[in-house]
């Protein structure tokens, strides 16, 4: 009955016991926490109803609510899972970067985690903007470690990101003064007899842009790039994969659970703004990751460009949106997360971050490449791996709202996608080696951390250790096999849930 | 014209916090003013839940021994809600503000000046 206590308790308290194998106790938490949630989601399953649990005893309007519906358990799952598999793969690359600090390097990963679970079960207004800044405020300081670069990026991140926050405790408030109450599902309730009031509709606005700017919405996407770039490889590939998708799930919040049916589709155009929003995402995303040299840097973009799809299921405003929405979050999380952890894999290994310097790493490191291959495919849409599905529900759903345009762009992101991937492929795989550059200097660009003392030596190394191709591997192989199995998922978890 | 403002007092201070904070962090280069700004943003959100609280003749909300006999009525009390979330925010806020500052600390190290120019200017070679 307290799963979700459990959740929210344990990660952060096993983070703060800072000595003794950091590690171990991260990957508890995560491990424990992948287990608690997966509980959870079956249990919501089979009582086919929500579990609800009232923090310190305060029945619901008064008190704060967690709710674990479908939906949300099913958010903890993704999260969860990707998360442990990512920790257990960064695991090196962590104990290299973070140095002896490997202690405070856990902790922040499992407040992230703490703060993200929290964002995914709470059931109160207030509570999400709390659990929203513990999330971030991890987050921050975990890009800050990525160097001189990441230190830019990490102050950046963290005023633009605060920012975010503002805006939304301010729509909060707005709702709050409107309403009387903090409680998604009492605030829902009022709002159902009257939602006609003025400061309703700002404080919808207001809760829109700070959510945006946390789920890197186009306009409000500008401290994702350098973000993502600059943080330490161990951080990217744990903070790319779910950081965002937890933004857009309480986004999705907000139109299933807070607001009436068609509130924020016919009294403030919401719904329409983020579908805008989310298509000229999906462009400029796609578009600019084209230009990028660095793989890290292509990755990044091509976030923007998948949150756009993700923002283009939510502003579609209709079951099958948010079901694509849905999905979309599951299977980029885990393709992301795959792609993501291969370029670090490559970049720790050998050195190289650039697309050109990629020359023939398919004979040198097979397994990661595989699995960058396998991600590849799945966020190219090419069925039956799982990017296909939830592009097919979003056509699905545009189709079923008549928005033909937004059939296209979607369609059309597709081929996008492929030319910046497949570009990468073509490198890997096709290009002859040039003999020559195993030996240049310039291999270790830029990107790579200065402090690194590995770059330039081991150009010549072959695969990551087992431990971490392992991960990897089998996040490769789920962004298929939840291609296969997305239809059970979509009727069972998604569908009863909305 | 005076009475709109003067009925709407602290909702105009707010909105005029929030312009003034977002310009701080939006036009300012150096990174401790726009810290700074963030600050003056973050405050004009707790004015704005403080403000919202408040009702003409009321008082502290705490029962005394003179409301022991006869029903204590809700307009006659603050409401006490807004100042528990605003506590709230505020340690949110000290939390981001001190991990700015050690930010800030370790870029002055790093680079030897807060200046949003130059360090983009050294990061760039």
């Amino acid at each position: 009955m307290l799963p979700a206590l459990v959740l929210a308790l344990v990660i952060p308290v096993t983070g703060r016991m800072r000595f003794g194998s950091a590690f171990l106790l991260a990957m508890l938490g995560a491990i424990l926490s992948t287990v608690t949630s997966a509980w959870a989601l079956a249990t919501v399953i089979e009582r086919g109803a929500a579990l609800h649990y009232n923090l310190g005893g305060w029945a619901p309007p008064a008190g704060i609510e967690y709710v674990v519906d479908h939906i949300a358990a099913f958010v903890a799952v993704v999260v969860s899972s990707v998360s442990t598999l990512t920790i257990i793969a960064t695991r090196r690359w962590a104990n290299r970067e973070a140095g002896d600090r490997t202690g405070p390097f856990y902790g922040l990963v499992m407040l992230l985690l703490a703060g993200l679970l929290g964002m995914v079960v709470t059931g109160d207004l207030f509570n999400l903007f709390v659990f929203l800044e513990i999330s971030s405020l991890a987050a921050y300081a975990l890009v800050f470690l990525g160097g001189r670069q990441g230190m830019i990026a990490g102050f950046r991140y963290l005023m633009l990101g605060s920012i975010g926050g503002v805006f939304y405790l301010l729509g909060v408030g707005f709702l709050y003064f409107s309403t009387g109450t903090l409680n998604m599902a009492d605030t829902a309730a009022i709002l159902t007899e009257d939602a006609s009031a003025r400061s309703v509709q700002a404080g919808a606005v207001f809760i829109f842009v700070g959510l945006g700017l946390k789920m890197a919405l186009v306009p409000l996407h500008l401290w994702l790039p350098d973000a993502y770039t600059f943080a330490p490889s161990s951080v990217n590939s744990l903070i790319a994969p779910v950081m965002t998708k937890v933004g857009a799930y309480a986004m999705i919040r907000m139109f299933i659970s807070v607001f009436p049916d068609g509130y924020l589709t016919d009294q403030v155009p919401i719904a329409d703004a983020l579908l805008v929003l989310g298509l000229i995402g999906i462009v400029y995303g796609s578009v600019m990751a084209i230009a990028q040299h660095d793989l890290r840097r292509m990755l990044a973009y091509s976030s923007i460009g998948q949150l756009g799809l993700i923002a283009v299921g939510i502003g579609l405003a209709t079951p099958l949106g948010f079901i694509a929405a849905l999905l979309h979050i599951m299977n980029h999380a885990v393709m992301k997360s795959t792609l993501f952890l291969a370029a670090a894999s490559v970049r720790l290994s050998t050195g190289l971050s650039n697309v050109s310097d990629l020359t023939g790493l398919g004979r040198r490191m097979p397994w990661t490449m595989a699995a960058f291959t396998l991600g590849a495919i799945s966020m190219v849409g090419i069925p039956p791996a799982a990017g296909f599905f939830s592009k097919w529900w979003a056509v699905q759903a545009a189709v079923e709202r008549d928005q033909w345009h937004v059939v296209v762009v979607v369609l059309g992101s597709s081929l996008l996608t492929a030319v910046y991937l497949f570009r990468v492929l073509e490198r890997v795989y096709l290009h002859p080696t040039k003999p020559e550059h195993a030996a240049d200097p310039h291999t270790a660009t830029a990107g790579a951390a200065p402090d690194d003392p590995t770059t330039t030596e081991t150009t010549e190394a072959t695969e990551s250790p087992a431990d971490a191709v392992l991960p990897l591997v089998l996040l490769a192989i789920a962004s298929v096999a939840l291609g296969v199995m997305s239809s059970i998922i979509v009727t069972h978890v998604l569908e009863p849930g909305l | 014209m005076i009475d709109v403002i003067a009925d709407r007092f602290p909702y105009w201070m707010t909105a005029a916090l929030i312009a003034v904070g977002l310009y701080g962090i939006i036009g300012k280069r150096s990174l401790i003013k726009k810290l700074i700004g963030m600050n003056i943003l973050q405050s004009a959100v707790i004015l704005f839940f403080v403000a919202g609280s408040l009702r003409e003749g009321a008082t502290l909300p705490i029962l005394l021994d003179g409301h022991a006999g006869e029903a204590a009525h809700p307009e006659d009390f603050v409401n006490p809600l807004p100042h528990v979330l605003m506590l709230t925010a505020i340690v949110v806020s000290v939390a981001i503000t001190g991990v700015a500052l050690a930010f800030l600390v370790r870029i002055h190290h790093e680079f030897d000046t807060l200046d949003e120019e130059s360090l983009l200017e050294q990061v760039r070679q």
